[in-house]
């Protein structure tokens, strides 16, 4: 291998390693491990414990305590086990000590060259490239901005080094090296190398030393217009950087004097990911790690066993929500107040494949999941709303001049406001409403009248798309016939202050937006006279009457906003009253239901005063967890509502609607979990990796976080940016992989989930749990190994209870599966 | 009420919250929070209170001495409190925000490990802060002073498992020790003009100050350049302004309290207290403007480039902290107390909401198409594209403060490799004895030769503590060797003057004590871990008891105010002639530099990454 392949190899290992994450307005979940996903769920956590020194697992003693306090069953634990249940290997399971030390391979290199060294090259050379390549970066923070000429990263660097009083550097050999313009990032590796045969151990730990700013040069490299402001970059530049630096640290440091890792005769490693040491410690915390995810399974399945389907009747008004594990209780709890109503999951962008452009803005935001490319715009046409700027975030304050005014001035303003932030929180301009997304009067473009954008998008659908969108949608979950008068089309958003992961908490299948264009535009299609027609030749047999409401729930502060509801017909307007003040009451009880895991709430209050205490928590600037989000999710349930229906899943669950008997071939299944895999699975894993390691693979606590150019957050101003989920996001989720229960025969499962290689990855690799439940036979097959194999449940029965909030009343912990009883069905 | 009662209860407070709080358990945050903020609310009940009656009663500052602490025939050590319009500004400057912020901590720390040793490090904090600006003379001042600078430390390095927060600790401790050399001087420099440990009302009323300094102008403007040191160090002005957005690593409403206003303002409060002793000298006057100003200039440029939101703001706040030097020295000290009491509650704010920035100017582009500023039009243009990468590397700063002062201190120190733990003592014991010995013989001796011995033995023990500071390897002789380094100083005064040997016991009795458990602890710890001076240890993750006691034996070492070696070194001090200056020096800096190794100790034994990676590790650069 030459030097140039052997670059261009460490780039392409970089591309799958290095955190995929995108800058913080754009915030979508993914599995953490993505690149370690060809291999068996235990072998890559395993290779990437050996290779990064990742935390994979939790501790030995995590489970064992879990153990002991029953909630990893005795008899799960025999059944992993199998045959070395009865040997001494039981015991070494549960009492032998482990050395759980972990020594990474990448960085091993440097590491020996550092110590034989004796200087910290990384301490010397981060603080100035992060300066340099977060100030190049830099979306609006910094006031005189980086000096750009329309060139590349090294050409700026290189202008103002040549045009500047002062010189980047301290000696004049590494100035001169990056003003030569023939100078390749080989020569300068084998000025500190010494030999080529270093070059890929050597790159890559160096860049694994800061994966927060290779990953984040990484993605605005592969993807430039997640800047609203282009700033042309590759890795390869930050490398040619680093080196630089790096050669002008050493020769300051040793007085040009200094031997590279060649003099040293320093072993190199290889890069696999394939190779794993036969660590038996591994084996052990694999075996741990799946009984105490089947003690909890098999209470689920348990649940789900011995569920008598009821007949789907006509109803007075159905909803139609998102998918999202948030959306879980809520549904439950409408239920419950309301008898007559159905609700059905599905991806929250409801099918709506688009980007948006809001009235005056001057980008365009994704409103579909991540991986989908667009090619249709909807815009908003609205009165146009004056947005005022705040004062503390303009230039003015650090001024000399006009700062001293304002400091004079303004500065006891900012006392007021701050002890009005702290005794009287409202809603303020530190606050990311759900409602800003759109505004609320406004119009959207949603049906084509044939134009298009320069670029090439289509301003809006056809007639023959909204169909397909519409009929594509109600086929998938299900609901073809029996339609109620009002469907409500039920969106997700988050309101928060001061919180710099606010796109973390919106919609994951709207890319991190609330879902309110995308309810309102599929509501505008259903409604659409024309396409009603054409639904009825499809044979959607949608009543004259029948209409879609879109709806935008707030799930931080439980609030519906409702759109549109001047198209209501005058007929409906007292159903729809009615059906308001149901969902108020549902709304306050999904609030008193998650009050609980706020400590510092306090339960004995008021059902109305809880609720108007989780609503504050939206507009408080001193709230580092408005909302827990994700946390705690480990189901996807795949099937019709009266599958689940009467199970307390803890909100834990995403929910899919799918009705087995409209798909014997498995088709809408198969987009389901096309869905469900990437979308689900990554929220799950990145929760799970940010749980076990949230130093290395969660972005540790925000209290202390920074913000670095409007792209990431970082520790203090010298730290790398942090990727992953906040400690305040993860902690009280358990470590669980995203099982998934589809009502469907293991045939068809089967065939639909290998029909795409990039979601049978997902199952066959074992990243996401599968079970399918056989709705004839009422058994359960698990997925392992391959292929289906029948899966007999341990528990039997479930305990059972007739009013969950009363039980949960002052308990903040996570609370097992249980059988509600009187619930309406 | 009465001045007395109102000091009384105003300072009582803290003192009794701190020790309280550490008594509370680790999950007690409700009983930990509402004792912090109930303190600081106490406290701007009580300044709210006083300050109407001090209005409306004609607005006299008093003084009163509180506490003798130690007195001889021609020394006395005591504490002395005053109270005027400064120190009530600044009292409720500090009040206000620390009853906001601590309200406000209160559920942004909910859940965070650490929660406890916050809230106790906030309450030391405030103690320290109030010591400050209740002084009535240097000593007070100097405790008050001590306790911001360690707990300072504690909160900076708040996140102690992870590298950059302790790095930066030890970076601003250094710092504020420096600082301290000119405190320290001042006070002997004053202790001298007086003959007695002044106080500011002494020091400030003018005809004492022409009594004294009429034959003395050069000590006056020197021990006024002193006070600008200590000052500068900590306000973060010039040459020393890249330590604040450095102290930036902790949770972020304590950098905005401490670092956006309280702490950050205590060298403008300096300068002030002591406006009207250097406010005759006209060159020093003409400094202190040049040097806000050249601050207030650089500073603000540097602000421009920063692409992170703490940074900015630091930066802007040292520019504005510049401009408060430039009206106190005008004199106006009316605008300077506004100033400081805007620019604090400014970036305080500023700071707090500083996370979302995000959303706001993300919605600002989405609706706003703003174009990169164009940097190549005009010459001012030119010009600040021109001064880009010094100001983004902050003028070097950072590194101007490490070839002038630490280089130069690590190549003495690694110099003399000689010195092995074991001949330690050896050395140690051979220097003692032949000082002994000369001690008892002087009379033998020329007086030339006793002249200069006091300044070779201060010069000996700088060296033992330059290397004590500088060692690599072995904890327990740098440990040993910063007990010899008192011992040496203790020894080379006592050449000096032939004062009352109870001094040396006053000095010694904490040094050696907090040696001796020290090294206990070390022993024991060796048994079981590896410890070095090479690296960050983290064994505070295993050891956090042990961590404990071993900080409270690292305060006492360094002749913090917990043990009786405090009032030593002033005592000591006293002891040195006005013509000793290089003594006087040596002195000084070797007080400085044992502070620094003290805590250099800690944080590598105990803080950092932790060496076992059997559990989640923090990266270095995390």
């Amino acid at each position: 291998m030459t030097e140039k392949q052997a670059i261009a190899h460490v780039l392409h290992v970089l591309e799958h390693y290095l955190p995929s994450q995108a800058p913080l307005k754009d915030f979508i979940h993914h599995n953490t491990l993505h690149a370690f996903q060809d291999l068996p769920f235990h072998q890559g956590l395993q290779a990437a414990q050996e290779l990064f020194g990742y935390q994979t697992y939790a501790p030995l003693s995590f489970y064992r305590e879990r153990y002991r306090e029953g909630q990893i069953s005795e008899p799960i634990l025999d059944r992993v086990l199998g045959q070395k249940a009865q040997s001494g290997f039981k015991n070494d399971l549960i009492n032998r000590t482990f050395d759980e030390t972990t020594i990474p391979i990448v960085g091993s290199l440097r590491s020996n060259w550092k110590v034989q060294l004796g200087f910290d090259l990384d301490t010397r050379v981060h603080p100035i490239l992060f300066r340099l390549v977060s100030s190049y970066l830099d979306q609006g923070i910094s006031i005189w901005k980086f000096p750009i000429d329309g060139g590349d990263f090294l050409s700026a660097i290189r202008v103002l080094e040549q045009e500047g009083f002062s010189s980047l550097f301290n000696g004049k050999r590494a100035r001169q090296l990056l003003l030569n313009p023939t100078l390749t990032l080989q020569d300068l590796l084998q000025i500190l190398t010494g030999n080529q045969i270093y070059t890929e151990a050597y790159l890559l730990d160096q860049q694994f030393a800061h994966p927060g700013y290779s990953g984040m040069v990484l993605q605005v490299e592969k993807n430039p217009q997640a800047l609203i402001q282009p700033r042309p970059i590759s890795l390869e530049q930050l490398m040619f950087l680093e080196c630089l630096l790096e050669i002008d640290a050493l020769d300051q440091h040793f007085n040009q004097r200094w031997k590279t890792l060649h003099d040293f005769e320093l072993a190199t490693y290889t890069f696999d990911k394939h190779q794993l040491t036969t660590n038996e410690i591994f084996g052990i915390k694999a075996i741990w790690q799946e009984a105490y995810e089947w003690t909890f399974y098999d209470q689920v399945l348990a649940g789900l066993q011995y569920k008598a389907p009821f007949s789907d009747g006509q109803y007075q008004a159905q909803g139609i929500f998102c998918i999202d594990d948030r959306e879980c209780s809520l549904r439950r709890h409408i239920e419950a107040l309301h008898p007559s109503f159905a609700t059905f999951g599905t991806p929250g962008h409801f099918n709506i494949e688009a980007y948006f452009q809001p009235e005056g803005a001057s980008q365009r935001t994704k409103i579909c999941p991540a991986p989908v490319k667009p090619t249709h715009l909807i815009l908003e046409k609205s009165i146009g709303t004056k947005r005022n700027a705040e004062l503390h975030f303009s230039a003015q304050t650090y001024g000399l001049v006009f700062g001293w005014i304002l400091t004079h001035t303004y500065g006891f303003w900012s006392a007021l406001k701050l002890a009005l932030a702290i005794f009287k929180p409202s809603i303020n301009k530190m606050t990311v409403a759900s409602t800003q997304h759109m505004h609320k009067a406004s119009q959207l473009s949603v049906w084509s009248e044939g134009q298009m954008t320069p670029d090439g998008l289509q301003i809006g659908f056809t007639i023959d798309e909204m169909t397909k969108i519409v009929s594509s949608l109600l086929k998938s979950i299900g609901l073809t016939s029996n339609f109620a008068p009002l469907v409500y089309m039920v969106a997700h958003g988050s309101s928060s202050s001061n919180n710099t992961h606010y796109a973390g908490y919106d919609c994951g299948a709207c890319s991190g937006r609330p879902g309110s264009v995308n309810a309102r535009a599929f509501a505008y299609m259903a409604n659409h006279p024309t396409v009603r027609q054409q639904l009825r030749i499809l044979g959607f047999d949608i009543a004259a009457h029948t209409q879609f409401v879109p709806v935008l729930h707030d799930t931080c502060r439980d609030e519906f906003s409702f759109y549109d509801l001047d198209q209501v017909p005058v007929s409906l307007i007292d159903q729809l009253a009615a059906d308001r003040s149901f969902f108020k009451k549902a709304l306050e009880a999904n609030a008193v239901e998650r009050s609980r895991r706020f400590i510092t709430i306090g339960a004995q209050k008021s059902k109305a005063a809880l609720h108007q205490q989780v609503k504050l928590r939206s507009v408080s600037l001193f709230e580092p967890r408005p909302e827990l989000n994700h946390a705690t999710n480990a189901l996807c349930i795949v099937g019709r509502r009266s599958f689940s229906r009467d199970l307390f899943l803890d909100r834990r669950a995403f929910l899919n609607s799918y009705d087995f008997s409209q798909d014997p071939e498995g088709l809408s299944l198969e987009g389901i979990l096309n869905a469900v895999a990437p979308v689900c699975g990554g929220i799950n894993l990145e929760y799970y990796f940010s749980r076990v390691d949230n130093h290395q693979l969660g972005a540790g606590t925000k209290l202390p976080h920074n913000v670095m150019g409007l792209l990431g957050v970082a520790n203090g101003i010298d730290g790398d940016l942090r990727t992953g989920l906040p400690s305040q996001m993860i902690e009280v989720h358990d470590p669980y992989r995203l099982l998934v229960v589809v009502e469907q025969v293991p045939q068809v499962v089967s065939a639909a989930i290998q029909r795409n290689p990039s979601t049978y990855e997902w199952f066959n690799r074992e990243w996401i749990r599968l079970v399918a439940f056989d709705p004839a036979e009422k058994a359960f097959f698990v997925w392992q190994n391959g292929g289906f194999s029948p899966y007999e449940v341990q528990q039997l029965g479930l305990p059972k209870v007739s009013d969950i909030l009363t039980s949960l009343a002052g308990s903040s912990a996570n609370f097992p599966v249980v059988e509600l009883q009187n619930q309406a069905s | 009420m009465s001045t007395i009662s109102f000091i009384h209860a105003y300072i009582g407070l803290p003192l009794f919250a701190f020790f309280a709080s550490l008594l509370l358990k680790k999950r007690q945050e409700s009983a930990l929070s509402i004792l912090s903020y109930s303190t600081a609310g106490l406290q701007l009940g009580l300044v709210l209170i006083y300050g109407f009656f001090w209005l409306k009663g004609g607005s006299n500052p008093t003084q009163f001495k509180e506490l003798s602490v130690y007195s001889s025939e021609n020394y006395e050590f005591f504490i002395d409190f005053l109270v005027d319009k400064l120190t009530l500004v600044f009292a409720f400057l500090g009040a206000s925000l620390s009853f906001l912020i601590t309200i406000y901590s209160r559920y942004y720390l909910h859940r965070e490990e650490g929660y406890k040793r916050f809230f106790n490090t906030i309450l030391f904090f405030n103690l320290g802060y109030t010591l400050i600006i209740f002084s009535g003379n240097m000593e007070t001042l100097f405790i008050g002073w001590e306790i911001l600078g360690v707990s300072s430390f504690l909160l900076i390095a708040f996140y102690r498992e992870r590298l950059l927060p302790v790095k930066n600790a030890l970076k601003v401790f250094s710092v504020y020790r420096i600082g301290d050399i000119g405190i320290i001087l001042a006070m002997w420099l004053l202790h001298h003009l007086w003959h007695a440990n002044v106080t500011f009302t002494e020091m400030n009323a003018n005809v004492s100050m022409n009594h004294h300094l009429s034959n003395a102008t050069g000590i006056g403007l020197l021990i006024a350049f002193l006070f600008y040191v200590s000052a500068a160090a900590k306000s973060a002005q010039l040459p020393f302004s890249s330590w604040l957005p450095r102290a930036m690593e902790g949770p972020t409403p304590s950098s905005a309290i401490f670092y956006g206003s309280m702490s950050v303002h205590i060298g403008a409060f300096l300068m002030l207290r002591t406006m009207h002793f250097w406010e005759q000298q006209v060159v020093f006057k003409i400094f202190l403007i040049a040097a806000g100003l050249l601050t207030a200039l650089i500073a603000s440029a540097i602000s421009r480039v920063q692409s992170s939101i703490k940074s900015q703001i630091a930066y802007a706040s040292i520019a504005q902290i510049g401009l408060i030097f430039v009206e106190i020295a005008f004199g106006w000290d009316n605008l300077a107390l506004m100033h400081i009491l805007g620019n604090a509650f400014l970036r305080t704010y500023q700071l707090l909401i500083s996370p979302s920035i995000v959303s706001h100017k993300i919605r600002e582009q989405l609706y706003q198409n703003s174009s990169p500023l164009e940097l190549k039009d005009s010459y001012w243009q030119q010009t600040i594209r021109r001064l880009y990468i010094l100001n983004l590397k902050e003028w070097n700063l950072d590194l101007l403060l490490y070839r002038s002062i630490w280089n130069p201190l690590k190549r003495i120190g690694r110099g003399w490799k000689i010195l092995n733990f074991q001949y330690v003592f050896w050395v140690m014991a051979v220097v003692l004895i032949v000082g002994i010995v000369l001690r008892l013989n002087e009379a033998q001796f020329s007086a030339q030769l006793l002249h200069q011995l006091p300044f070779f033995f201060a010069f000996w023990g700088f060296l033992i503590a330059v290397k004590a500071f500088t060692e690599r390897d072995s904890v327990r002789k740098s440990l040993t060797l910063i007990m010899f380094n008192h011992v040496s100083i203790s020894l080379a005064l006592s050449f000096n003057e032939h004062f009352d040997n109870a001094h040396h016991a006053w000095y010694l009795s904490g040094i050696v004590l907090s040696w001796a458990i020290g090294y206990l602890l070390l022993t024991r710890m060796r048994k079981t871990e590896w410890i070095s001076l090479d690296n960050f240890y983290g064994h505070i993750y295993e050891y956090p008891k042990t961590g404990f006691v071993f900080l409270m034996v690292c305060l006492g070492l360094s002749g913090f105010p917990i043990t009786p070696s405090f009032v030593g070194e002033d005592l000591i001090f006293s002891h040195i002639h006005l013509s000793q200056v290089g003594l006087a020096f040596f002195t000084a800096f070797s007080l400085v530099i044992n502070g620094l190794a003290t805590m250099r100790i800690y944080a590598r034994v105990f803080l950092g990454p932790h060496i076992k990676t059997y559990h989640q590790i923090a990266k270095r650069s995390s």
